[in-house]
């Protein structure tokens, strides 16, 4: 696996190296057997640099979630390694653990069931210090929850309110609010404004954006959305059938993919401009994505690429750069401009 | 609100589905929600009108009525007709209802395995209608559904309609769904947010095949969506709904270069762009009125950039901007001038 582009800064606060998340099938009721793998991750490699995002793009069933999970430690992968601020995470044990689990907080997608029905705003907020007291002493708790949700644009009044009471942007704010609370430098964002509507969208984006400069944030930006995923990103890699195929600045996945999955996927966006209907050039791929747990041999995408040769059956293509340009997965790797 | 699309002083055939002036609440225990509050939009054959609008706009709620599928109660419609070739629906008996549902308008959902019934395979359910409907036998009934597999280009029909929804994927679930709406050869096809819980790549396929499946059989159709996206690729008019009231009714082009009233701007406004790295978004302040409590006159108005004291007592009605547009909007020719 060759490295993955990275960009000048300093050393990096999140490294991935080769990370794999492979889940069994079993079957049977009393005698279960593992029938096979599904490859949900597999060999993922990045950097994740201190105040920067890398967006994480792909269609459902990619791995970006899964991802997602074995980044904040709640899913042991099955190889590699993620190293936080130099040190390997899947072999912190006690005291150690605890302060990574302060510093890699999550915001999830779904707003409407990642809250507690039944603890107040405060509560749900509050609760990282029940965990973590060293962080707030306990008289100034209710302080703190205040100057969160003030953070967040909430109205700190609103303490006592249960989640039902709020919309769905404004539970997402509550949600961006309990991620805050630790001071973390990572923020794993598991498709923070997929549920939410395009004015709601906008206002939690821009948030997010604030939040970052204000408190020095790293995200990793996991969504399907392109252009929202374009918008927070400085860096984008895109994911297919658990492995990533192209990893780039913003400007360079967007402008000049590499990757015929990439130009595919930008192609399909429906343009918000009635007059250049039918004047696009709209790569039309075939099929639906492969299962997971019988990939194709060789480069996954090849079933539905229109460049795959023999080549694309017998060997796996790497995540390198080729000439010019930033690496992607591709033999045949072209630029090609698809953005009107 | 009258027919906007209808010259005055000629009166040709009425159109083919047209919703006027529908008002619907719902009864809740919390008080009444004002859903609907005057909604009237029109389809001819062909033609694709898009229905856009954020959640609780109503869009699902006019469909839902279109079909007579609403819950009732709590739903009660209070005002208005939806006509289908002239014939007010709401009229008439629940039996020319049904036959209305099955041939005249059809109607697909956003979440296909929902709306199939797991316990059924693919080809009964798209064999059932055809067998009551049609009075066709079963094997009539089985080829026909075969065929409709086929239109709607799922691999292997012969296969696939033996087999239950769970065996499909997302795409191929709502390629079904399309395939059951077409079995009656309906004139209107309701489409509700029919890509939304698909990827990209599987939406840019399912519209193709709705626009060349409409193209075929010149149905009217109705896509009811919060994409600005979609809408731009296929619509060839739109009614942009907020708050249970059409605000903005034009052709697509005009509507996106010269949006007709504030709410249509600041959504376009607030859309991310694909095509470069904008910095902050603009953003609609606050959240759509509740509505069991909508503000007293231009609802939009708490929300508005423009909201004068005229809009805050005053419910503006349709504005004529030309083109056949219209905006309900106290101050719409100033914003399209000042475009």
């Amino acid at each position: 696996m060759s490295e993955p582009l990275s960009s000048s800064r300093a050393e990096p606060i999140l490294e991935v190296r080769d990370l794999v998340k492979h889940f069994p099938v079993r079957v049977g009721v009393l005698f279960k057997h593992t029938i096979g793998q599904v490859r949900a991750v597999d060999g993922v490699s990045f950097d994740l640099h201190r105040g920067e995002t890398l967006g994480v793009v792909g269609e459902s069933g990619c791995g970006k979630s899964t991802l997602a999970q074995v980044l904040m430690r709640l899913e042991p992968p099955t190889a590699g390694t993620v190293r936080f601020a130099g040190r390997d995470i899947f072999a912190l044990r006690g005291g150690e653990l605890r302060r990574l689990r302060r510093s890699v907080q999550i915001v999830l997608q779904d707003p409407y069931t990642s809250l507690n029905p039944r603890m107040t705003v405060g509560d749900i907020v509050g609760e990282p210090f029940e965990i973590h007291p060293e962080v707030a002493p306990k008289g100034s708790r209710r302080t703190k929850v205040r100057e969160l949700l003030d953070v967040v644009g909430l109205n700190p009044e609103h303490i006592n309110r249960y989640p039902h009471q709020f919309s769905g942007g404004q539970r997402q704010r509550i949600g961006i609010a309990r991620a805050l609370a630790l001071r973390p430098d990572v923020i794993v964002c598991d498709e923070p404004v997929s549920a939410l509507d395009v004015s709601i969208q906008a206002q939690v984006m821009n948030l997010l954006g604030e939040l970052q400069s204000e408190f020095g944030l790293s995200y990793v930006f996991i969504a399907h959305d392109l252009s929202v995923v374009r918008h927070l990103s400085d860096r984008v890699a895109v994911m297919y059938l658990g492995k990533i195929v192209e990893v780039g600045t913003e400007e360079q996945i967007y402008s000049n993919p590499m990757h015929p999955y990439t130009q595919a996927l930008l192609s399909a966006v429906p343009v918000a401009d009635p007059t250049v209907r039918g004047q696009r050039q709209v790569i039309r791929l075939e099929g639906d994505v492969p299962s997971p747990v019988d990939p194709p041999s060789g480069c996954r995408f090849r079933t539905r690429c229109w460049k795959a040769q023999e080549i694309c059956a017998e060997s796996e293509p790497e995540l390198v750069t080729r000439g010019a340009g930033h690496p992607s997965a591709c033999h045949f790797a072209e630029e090609r401009s698809v953005v009107p | 609100m009258t027919d906007m699309t209808t010259e005055p002083g000629l009166l040709p055939d009425p159109p083919l589905l047209e919703v006027d002036n529908l008002f619907v609440e719902f009864r809740t225990g919390d008080g009444v929600a004002r859903v609907l509050n005057g909604v009237s939009y029109s389809v001819d054959a062909g033609e694709t009108l898009a229905v856009l609008g954020e959640s609780g706009s109503g869009k699902s709620v006019t469909a839902l009525a279109i079909m007579g599928i609403l819950d009732v109660p709590p739903a009660v419609v209070t005002g208005g007709e939806i006509r289908f070739r002239g014939e007010n629906l709401l009229a008439v008996s629940e039996q020319r209802r049904t036959e209305v549902r099955a041939q005249g308008v059809a109607m697909i959902f956003q979440d296909a395995l929902s709306a199939l019934n797991p316990v059924f395979t693919v080809g009964f359910q798209i064999e059932e209608q055809l067998r009551v409907r049609l009075g066709m036998t079963r094997r009539e009934a089985r080829v026909r559904a075969v065929e409709l597999l086929d239109v709607v280009r799922i691999p292997h029909a012969s296969r696939r309609v033996r087999q239950y929804p769970h065996e499909f994927s997302g795409g191929m679930r709502q390629r079904a769904m399309i395939a059951m709406s077409l079995a009656l050869d309906p004139e209107v096809l309701i489409a509700d947010e029919p890509t939304t819980a698909l990827d990209v790549t599987v939406q840019a396929q399912i519209m193709d095949l709705l626009a060349e499946i409409q193209t075929e059989r010149r149905m009217g159709l109705v896509l009811i969506t919060h994409d600005l996206g979609v809408v731009a690729e296929v619509a060839d008019r739109i009614a942009v709904m907020y708050a249970g009231r059409i605000v903005e009714h034009a052709d697509a082009v005009s509507l996106y270069r010269m949006p007709g009233h504030p709410y249509t701007a600041a959504l376009m406004d607030s859309l991310p762009r694909l095509d470069r790295k904008g910095g902050e978004l603009n953003t609609i302040k606050g959240l759509p009125p509740s509505l069991l409590n909508i503000p007293p006159g231009c609802p939009f108005h708490p929300r508005c950039l423009m909201a004068q004291d005229l809009c805050r007592t005053d419910v503006p009605t349709g504005h004529r901007l030309g083109l056949g547009r219209t905006s309900a909007c106290h101050f719409a020719e100033e914003l399209v001038r000042s475009v």
